[in-house]
């Protein structure tokens, strides 16, 4: 198993946000997690991501067989956890191609395997840069800096391509993606997709299950997983929305 | 290692059993006896072999030193200087000249080394001119003929003031007169040596000039003097950069530079700033107290001041550019690193004068540990000055809640077509910036290191291309356990 979430109690300053919840995901495999705003789909991804501030106050979160409540986000990075972001921050100055570069010498420094040499860096670029439908334009620029909502999810995209991951968690990738924007980033997934690695995709709208197909589709309410099925939950949810979950899970 | 017993031995005979029988002229000492009185400037200057009118020079300078107060209108703050405490001469013996560049110090090999630009790769990849001052006196030059085929003189002062009396002569304190403040006035007293260059008329310098600065003996102010003019139509690129050892006591660090531009020249003056800053605890460093000022005296002149400051315990210093000819430019572009304990109080000042000035400040602090880092500025357009323009730019970033970042603007205009901007931005490093690096995999030194770089990038890039690589390694090495 890739991924074994035991009873995860995360509290943010002190207000517990996730409330017991359990998750297990194999290789190969990829889930949907749905569910209404605010019920802690991020913290989920925060806190297996290992972001500061997240304190796990009771369970367990076991990584390819080890506990990893205690490791620092690089090196959960680093062991192939990634993680696309809802909101992606901007950093003036610092531009794609240096950031990539040294994240993926971070990464490979971390293995013990030499730097990548530049040539080799820039080829590499120019085969995923075309995966995603990225110009050279974007990734000559400042991270994320003036880069349009779609553009900005692409660019996660574009980094998980260039980094592949054994575990990518995809905080709602397609929202305020066109179409064709939206086909970019299921295609950059079910290109990395392999029988080693896993997917996890949070998401508000079935559409997106349209183009990645998932195996789970789970429901969060509460800080819980309060329902777990196959893709028909998603367009059950779709159908019906989430005032059933809330009638059966209670008002929070 | 043996130089340095061999200073040490030098420095405790002086300062140790000698000194109760006053004032030892023996010329065969290399260093001038601890304290300062018109004796020591006597031997300075003798040391030297000044010309007579050096050292009445000085003397004025020091006589008027004893009528003045130190400044304490910067916002920094450190223990009172003795100034009877400190050795204001020592020279490496004549016998140390060095054959070649494998003969300089190791340390400082040593950190150009860690800083990925070692002395000899820079100097053959770059074609850099090296004019290394280890401790008050010269003791490499290279590149001599390229420059002197065209005519250009680039030597150490003492050798300016022996080859080329007049020109220093002609020169010297006419920007920064010893009367500008206390500590020129303590420099133009004791200064020790220092680099001048002179570049005809019409004459691109072909090469970067450049100039590495160290101190080294315990005890020893460093007081270096820099001259650089520009004549009619010429250009010049001179980078000056310095790294400082390990250090336990303060050390006393009063330079003046002074650059005269001509019509239609050039110059690109550029530094990065290194002297040891001291330990976590706020334990040593040295105190750094510089007059640096460009007089664009021709017609469409120009000066570029760009800094990279990251050392000190204490950094005073507002290189500024009197803009006198008419459509002249003056620029500044400044990073300023502090952290743990530093001080540092830094900015410029941009003298319009003639008509259609134009003057850039582009100023970016940083601030880590427990430091104080403070931009204190000056934009003044003269009633004559008219079309003038100022932009000026000044942006604070924290790193961590307990160190400080202060803006102090001051904009003083006597004519009213002058367009005068003035930006300020003072922000932190965000936490989402820090965590989306974590997230990638790289670390957070390593992070901080990147993120620092892509908000100096600005000025970063006004720096010569060579340069600009160890700059940004240097901002990482100062940024070292910044977080945690
Ligand atoms: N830093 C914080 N301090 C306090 N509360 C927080 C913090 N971050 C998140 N929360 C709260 O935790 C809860 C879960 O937030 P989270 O972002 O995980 O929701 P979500 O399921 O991702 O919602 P959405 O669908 O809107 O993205 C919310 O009530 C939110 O207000
Ligand atoms: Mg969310």
């Amino acid at each position: 198993m890739l991924l074994n979430i035991k009873n995860l109690h995360v509290a943010i300053n002190g207000k517990e946000i996730l409330k017991g919840l359990n998750l297990q995901v194999n290789e190969g495999e990829i889930h949907a997690i749905m569910g209404p705003n605010g019920t802690g789909k991020s913290t989920l991804a925060a806190a297996i991501t290992g972001r500061e501030g997240y304190e796990i106050t009771k369970g367990e979160i076991i990584y390819k067989g080890q506990v990893i409540n205690d490791w620092t986000a690089d090196k959960r990075a680093n062991e192939g956890v990634f993680l696309s972001f809802q909101y992606p921050v901007e950093i003036p100055g610092v531009s794609m191609t240096n950031f990539m570069r040294t994240a993926l010498n971070a990464k490979r420094e971390y293995l013990g395997k030499p730097q990548m040499k530049a040539g080799e860096f820039l080829k590499l670029m120019e085969e995923k840069k075309k995966l995603v439908e990225i110009t050279a334009k974007l990734t000559n620029r400042s991270v994320n800096e003036g880069f349009s909502g779609g553009e900005k999810k692409k660019n996660e995209i574009f980094q998980m391509a260039m980094l592949e991951p054994t575990l990518a968690i995809l905080d709602e990738t397609d929202s305020g993606l066109d179409i064709d924007a939206l086909k970019v980033v299921a295609k950059g997934v079910n290109e990395l997709k392999s029988n080693e690695n896993a997917f996890v995709v949070i998401t508000h709208y079935q559409r997106l299950l349209d183009y990645i197909v998932p195996d789970f589709v789970h429901v969060m309410y509460g800080g819980r997983i309060v329902k777990s099925g196959g893709k028909g939950l998603a367009l059950e949810l779709e159908d019906q929305g989430y005032e059933w979950v809330k009638e059966k899970f209670g008002e929070e | 290692m043996e130089d340095k017993l061999s200073q040490n031995k030098i420095l405790e005979d002086v300062t140790g059993s000698d000194y109760k029988y006053g004032f030892v002229s023996d010329i065969e000492n290399d260093a001038a006896p601890m304290g300062l009185t018109e004796d020591t400037i006597r031997f300075i200057s003798k040391k030297k072999e000044e010309p007579e009118w050096l050292l009445e020079f000085r003397l004025k300078a020091y006589r008027h030193w004893l009528t003045m107060e130190e400044p304490d209108w910067a916002l920094i703050d450190y223990p009172a200087i003795n100034y009877q405490d400190i050795i204001y001469y020592s020279a490496p013996k004549k016998k140390k000249e060095l054959a070649g560049l494998d003969e300089v110090d190791p340390e400082l090999l040593d950190t150009f080394n860690k800083l990925g630009i070692p002395l000899e790769e820079q100097k053959i990849l770059a074609g850099v001119a090296v004019d290394a001052v280890i401790d008050s006196v010269s003791v490499k030059t290279t590149f001599k003929e390229t420059l002197s085929k065209h005519g250009i003189i680039f030597s150490s002062f003492s050798d300016a003031v022996k080859d080329h009396p007049e020109l220093v002569k002609k020169y010297l304190a006419s920007i920064v007169p010893y009367t500008d403040n206390y500590f020129a006035a303590l420099n133009s007293a004791v200064f020790s040596d220092g680099s001048f260059v002179y570049i005809p008329k019409g004459v691109r310098c072909p090469i970067e000039l450049s100039t590495y600065f160290r101190i080294n003996a315990a005890n020893t102010g460093q007081f270096e003097r820099t001259l650089i003019v520009a004549d009619d139509d010429s250009y010049v690129s001179y980078l000056e950069g310095c790294t400082a050892p390990m250090r336990d006591e303060n050390q006393l660090h009063a330079a003046i530079v002074e650059i005269i531009v001509m019509d239609n020249a050039e110059v690109k003056y550029s530094t990065v700033q290194n002297w040891y800053p001291g330990n976590k605890e706020g334990k040593g460093g040295v105190y750094n107290f510089v007059t640096k000022r460009a007089a664009c005296k021709g017609v469409n002149s120009k000066v570029s001041w760009t800094q990279v400051e990251t050392g000190s315990a204490i950094t005073w210093k507002y290189p500024g550019c009197v803009l006198m000819g008419d459509n002249s430019v003056g620029e500044f572009y400044s990073v300023a690193v502090t952290n743990n304990y530093q001080q540092a109080d830094t900015g410029t000042k941009m003298i319009h004068i003639g008509k259609n000035t134009k003057s850039t400040i582009i100023s970016k602090g940083i601030s880590a540990g427990k430091s104080n880092n403070s931009y204190r500025g000056l934009v003044r357009v003269s009633k004559k000055a008219e079309g003038t323009r100022n932009f000026s730019q000044c942006d604070s970033l924290l790193l961590g809640d307990k160190c400080g970042a202060h803006t102090f603007p001051y904009i003083q205009t006597s004519n009213d077509s002058a367009i005068v901007e003035h930006e300020a931005t003072t922000s932190k490093i965000s936490e989402d910036q820090l965590f989306y690096c974590l997230q990638r995999g790289i670390d957070a030194e390593k992070a901080i290191g990147l993120i620092v770089n892509g908000y100096a990038k600005e000025v970063l890039n006004k720096l010569p291309m060579e340069f600009a690589v160890e700059a940004r390694k240097l901002l990482e090495i100062t940024l070292e356990g910044s977080v945690g």
